[in-house]
């Protein structure tokens, strides 16, 4: 939202949106507003983390060093990863939970909104910390997102600044959660009970658990690896009695349930969605909440089939395959509700409802590569390959990201008060569908091949997949500039119409029962909730 | 008109089926090319594939039949076919179904899966007895290059990229890769086997975490510094094998290939007589006085295999992590500060101590021709003996 | 609401400290285990004698490896490159090492055996890798290592390695 779109509304007077630029973003406390800086920094972030990919491939688009030394090849993929993970997916899904969190269980506000103010302004400053580390001697970290040591610990000084942004980008992500779980468990609306909340609610209650269990973990490890560099400790130096391994147990401890806590909030968002644009409640809501739980419970318990090749006992490596096997359950029942909610209803499909139903499709390609990599003895094989490459981006990029722009579509005309352009909308759309899966889908047999990740040059037997993928990965990078022009456009108001208050016909719950753009502040008076607003309402 | 929308319906027919044939065949295509996993050349590879090709079959028959349901329901179920929603919500059945049936699937993959692993971390025969290894190797993994010690025989070398394709990765190249055989995936020296024997492989590093990989063999195993870990291998074919380092190890992960000679045993047997002969010379010419042509051939040699990744083959460098030779005060300095500075490396620089590495008269060699080299005119020499001296002093 | 908050402020606080306690967790999980291939601390010879079952026929390989770590300026090999022990008895080997610089160089041993799981089995009851090993200028000296295999190793090993890295102690 901007002031322009705000000078276009009359009649919020009433809203008391607090004057000059300091004041009303700077300061603010409000989470509509909170939601909205949120949303702008991730989507920075990701055209920032975008720019990295982009030259990625262009190193990759053939053979032999062109463009950039293997070095700064390094470093871009660490931060390409790091970049996406912690600036762009996560403070988006943190942008959606401000905006609609309280909207959705009938709170005016975040329960602690200064400390909401704060966790959202540690973020600029932890990412300049971590991108200006480029303009250091050494480079910045080149490790790879995943800082093993000993590797990571020859870096130089870049590894302190690294380690720091880390801890303020996890104190951020902790006081979200807290802030979450607080809001969500205070501040409900009368006769909002746990389970007449749209299920959104629920994933990111979950995942606001995730990341205050996990986030501090991440913190310690990286905190170790900051002694050992400056301080002498050989917590993870075999010379002094440590065991490098032990970090990778540590940081799969983490890494595992993150790759969850970028991918509940998903399964909310396009739980949203599908019913909509089905106009048939969701199948299964009470078992979605169930799986999500799940889901969320397995991820603590699978974390070194990451690491199935540094060796370890039998016994280890049967647990961690089994136990991955355990997550495809979960997934599993999610995926055949979906496509029940579809079942027998009266489908339209405009924007958001086609980037719903290409995450299902995609998400769940990722999720059969990830059954594959659950395989141990066949990962021995895949490990480290392209085919990890292609797993990872099809359950984040079609799967994460997919459902980012699917929720920013379906709740845009909500923020901004306008409609944006289907035909826009649409083009984007099939833009992106197509050109994700020409960059990520040869990946697959990149990987089958015997191609290794994170590597700046390549045999010429890998170079026509290269080659396919660099072209998708070019024409995917335009579709998202592209995103930028139409959202801005809607947000101006340029070639748009306004939006009424419920949008989509088959839309239910309390975000659809006030104008559009929601007014500033809502529910402050508390909200009256019927259960006919309501999308789920327990009949069990 | 009726012919017409026969024919219509027929040739809409046909194309189906072509696009049905076609998916199905680019699978079996898949199968057997190099766009899928190896079959390799020893049993956990074949298990591997085996593996691997079973659960794909299983990923595509789900795939099948979930997006087929979702496609359909987006075509008969749409609000333009004039449709009106049905409200079920839950289904107490269909849901215990989706649940089961998983669990049975993943129940009959995970049969395989434990059969191969229980296989290759504990090596039995058919008759369930304990496999006896006939040879151990010892592979050490450094940045960027691989070590192989036959422990059995006493023979260890060094194994680095190959200096036809290391000179046309370089971001000039002199040489053309499309001309480099095996480009990137070839070495000076690789690890020679003989066939059809149990080779029991150790791994281990000298600096960060690599990871041992050869596809055809079926596995990949970190090489961890301070730790030994084990891995075996039975290759049922001769050939050459190629790999790649699988484990981020630094700036030149990429460039550290794996390549494997798989001899028969005759042949082999003559190959490790040759390289005992080879270890005893160079332990003769680490004890002899060189001349000044031969330290300068042979340095060019050792320079473009170990030094020429970080300071080029121009000797430029690439400045500040890796200084230029060219011009360099050290090189131009004095000689026993330059041997020092190989052999010990540099703390909290990029540079390696590289006297556990290389032989004394390939370091002596390697000094002389950075002396010698590009504008650099010292014109001295650095004797095997001087390499030694500095060592151990 | 200050409950919850405190609640999360608490177990966040713990979880920081939780990645801490998995390191002791780790060590010990990996001794239950023979994880990383690390051998329990040194025991003494009787208290093991005492609770083997020996079976004379038994015969399995240890094998022995060392490595110098390229900092350190030593020479460092086993003296015998294989042995055929019992399970269940002691036995001894030996391993040299020299210093060949002309400085006083103190370095220390980590060892590992593989495969992990005749880790728990192997016991060491006198070994150079307790201890730091500091060598004069060009002293050489033989290092010997008494061990014990456990009678109770299981039947699907026959071939272990010990295995032995050297590194420079940076003062």
């Amino acid at each position: 939202m901007s002031h322009a779109a705000v000078a276009d509304t009359h009649d919020h007077d009433h809203d008391h949106k607090p004057k000059g630029f300091v004041k009303r973003w700077l300061m603010t406390t409000n989470h509509k507003d909170i939601g909205t800086l949120y949303l702008i920094f991730a989507l920075t972030m990701f055209i920032l983390g975008g720019a990295m990919a982009m030259i990625i491939r262009l190193e990759l688009f053939q053979p032999g060093l062109q463009f950039v030394q293997p070095d700064f090849f390094n470093q871009l993929t660490t931060m390409h990863a790091l970049i996406m993970v912690f600036g762009a997916v996560m403070p988006a899904f943190v942008g959606f939970a401000n905006w609609m969190i309280p909207i959705m269980i009938g709170a005016p506000d975040m329960a602690l909104p200064r400390m909401n103010n704060w966790s959202f302004w540690i973020l600029p400053f932890a990412f300049t910390m971590l991108a200006s580390t480029f303009f250091m001697d050494g480079g910045a970290p080149a490790a790879g997102w995943t800082l093993y040591p000993p590797l990571v610990l020859q870096g130089g000084q870049n590894l302190a600044f690294a380690v720091f942004a880390i801890h303020m980008l996890g104190i951020s992500s902790i006081m979200g959660a807290i802030n979450v779980i607080a809001t969500i468990m205070n501040m409900r609306a009368p006769n909002m009970g746990y389970l007449k909340m749209p299920l959104f609610v629920w994933t990111w209650l979950i995942t606001a658990f995730l990341l205050i269990a996990v986030m501090p973990v991440f913190a310690g490890a990286v905190t170790m690896l900051l002694t050992d560099h400056y301080f002498g400790t050989t917590f993870f130096n075999a010379a002094g009695g440590g065991d490098p391994v032990l970090f990778q147990h540590i940081f799969w401890f983490f890494g595992h349930p993150e790759v969850y806590i970028m991918i509940l909030p998903s399964f909310g968002i396009i739980s949203e969605i599908i019913p909509t644009f089905a106009r048939k409640p969701l199948f299964g809501y009470v078992s979605m909440v169930y799986a999500t739980a799940g889901i969320a419970f397995l991820s603590f318990i699978v974390w070194a089939h990451h690491m199935f090749s540094v060796g370890m006992p039998l016994g280890g490596e049967l647990f961690f395959m089994y136990a991955t096997f355990l997550i495809s359950i979960p997934t599993g029942v999610k995926v055949f509700n979906w496509v029940s909610t579809m079942w027998k209803g009266a489908m339209t499909f405009e924007t958001p409802m086609l980037w719903a139903i290409a995450f299902i499709i995609l998400f769940t390609i990722g999720g059969f590569s990830g059954l594959m990599l659950a395989i141990a003895p066949a990962d021995f094989q895949y490990h480290d390959t392209y085919f990890v490459v292609a797993h990872f981006h099809y359950v984040l990029v079609t799967g994460a990201v997919f459902a980012i722009i699917g929720g920013a579509y379906y709740w845009l005309p909500k923020w901004s008060g306008n409609m944006y352009s289907e035909r826009l909308g649409k083009i984007h759309f099939w833009w992106s569908t197509i050109s994700v899966n020409v960059l990520f889908f040869p990946q697959h047999f990149l990987g089958l091949a015997g191609m290794p990740r994170r590597i700046p040059d390549y045999s010429t037997q890998f170079a026509e997949f290269n080659m396919w993928s660099s072209i998708g990965g070019f024409a995917f990078g335009l579709a998202q500039i592209f995103f930028i022009v139409i959202v801005w456009r809607t947000v101006k108001g340029k070639g748009t119409t306004k939006a009424t208050s419920r949008v989509w016909e088959g839309a239910k719950g309390l975000e659809w029962f006030i104008p559009s753009p929601a007014p500033h502040h809502t529910f402050q008076d508390g909200a009256p909730v019927n259960d006919e607003h309501l999308a789920h309402v327990s009949s069990h | 008109m009726n012919r017409k929308t026969n024919c219509f319906k027929n040739s809409c027919k046909n194309f189906l089926w072509l696009a049905i044939g076609l998916l199905f065949s680019s699978f079996a295509f898949a199968e057997k090319s190099k766009y899928n996993m190896t079959e390799g050349v020893t049993e956990f590879s074949k298990q591997a594939y085996d593996i691997h090709m079973i659960v794909l079959w299983i990923c595509v028959v789900i795939g099948v039949l979930v997006f087929g349901a979702m496609i359909y329901s987006m075509f008969a179920h749409r609000k333009s076919k004039g449709v009106t929603a049905a409200q079920f919500s839950h289904s107490t059945t269909a849901e215990i179904i989706w649940t089961v049936i998983p669990i049975i699937i993943l129940i009959i993959i995970a049969f395989p899966a434990t059969k191969a692993l229980i296989k290759m971390e504990a090596p039995t025969d058919a008759d369930g007895k304990n496999i006896v290894m006939d040879m151990t190797i010892k592979v050490t993994g450094f940045q960027w290059k691989w070590k192989y010690s036959y422990l059995d025989e006493g023979i260890s070398f060094l194994s680095t990229l190959k200096a036809d394709s290391n000179a046309a990765r370089q971001a000039n190249p002199t040489v053309d890769l499309y001309e480099v055989e095996n480009y990137l995936l070839d070495v000076d020296n690789p690890l020679v086997i003989p066939v059809d024997t149990n080779i029991r492989i150790l791994l281990t590093a000298d600096d960060v975490i690599h990871s041992w990989w050869v596809p055809a063999f079926g596995w990949k195993r970190d090489a961890i510094p301070g730790f030994v870990n084990e891995a075996w291998t039975n290759v049922k074919k001769i050939g050459t094998y190629r790999g790649q380092c699988a484990e981020l190890c630094g700036k030149d992960h990429g460039f550290m290939p794996i390549v494997v000679e798989v001899l028969s045993k005759e042949d082999y047997a003559n190959w490790v007589k040759q390289q005992k002969g080879e270890q005893e010379v160079a332990e003769v010419k680490n004890n002899s006085e060189w001349s000044q042509a031969d330290l300068m051939a042979t340095g060019k040699t050792v320079y473009d295999s170990q030094c020429a990744a970080c300071h080029q083959t121009t000797g430029q460098g690439m400045p500040p992590a890796f200084p230029a030779l060219d011009g360099s005060t050290i090189v131009n300095g004095p000689i026993d500060e330059q041997i020092k500075t190989v052999l010990f490396g540099k703390q909290g620089t990029a540079m390696a101590a590289f006297g556990g590495i290389l032989s004394e008269s390939d370091i002596a060699a390697a000094i002389t021709y950075t002396r010698n080299a590009w504008g650099n005119t010292a014109k001295d020499a650095a004797q095997p003996q001087d390499v030694k001296r500095i060592k151990n002093s | 609401m200050n409950k919850t908050v405190l609640k999360a402020v608490l177990a966040s606080v713990l979880m920081f400290g939780f990645a801490f306690a998995l390191i002791p967790l780790y060590n010990t999980f990996c001794e239950i285990t023979g994880l990383n291939g690390k051998t329990s601390g040194q025991v003494t010879a009787d208290e093991i004698l005492k609770k083997q079952i020996v079976n004379e026929n038994r015969l399995v390989t240890v094998q022995f490896d060392a490595s110098v770590n390229s900092k350190l300026n030593w020479e460092f090999r086993p003296t015998e490159l294989n042995m055929q022990v019992t399970p269940g008895k002691l036995y001894k080997t030996e391993f040299y090492a020299k210093n060949l610089s002309d400085k006083d160089i103190t370095g220390r041993a980590t060892y590992s055996v593989t495969p992990g799981k005749a880790s728990l089995y192997f016991n060491k009851t006198e070994c150079f890798c307790f201890t730091e090993q500091t060598l004069k200028a060009h002293e050489e000296v033989l290092m010997p290592v008494t061990f014990i295999v456990d009678s109770k190793l299981t039947e699907d090993v026959n071939i272990m390695t010990l295995s032995y890295t050297f590194y420079k102690l940076e003062s």
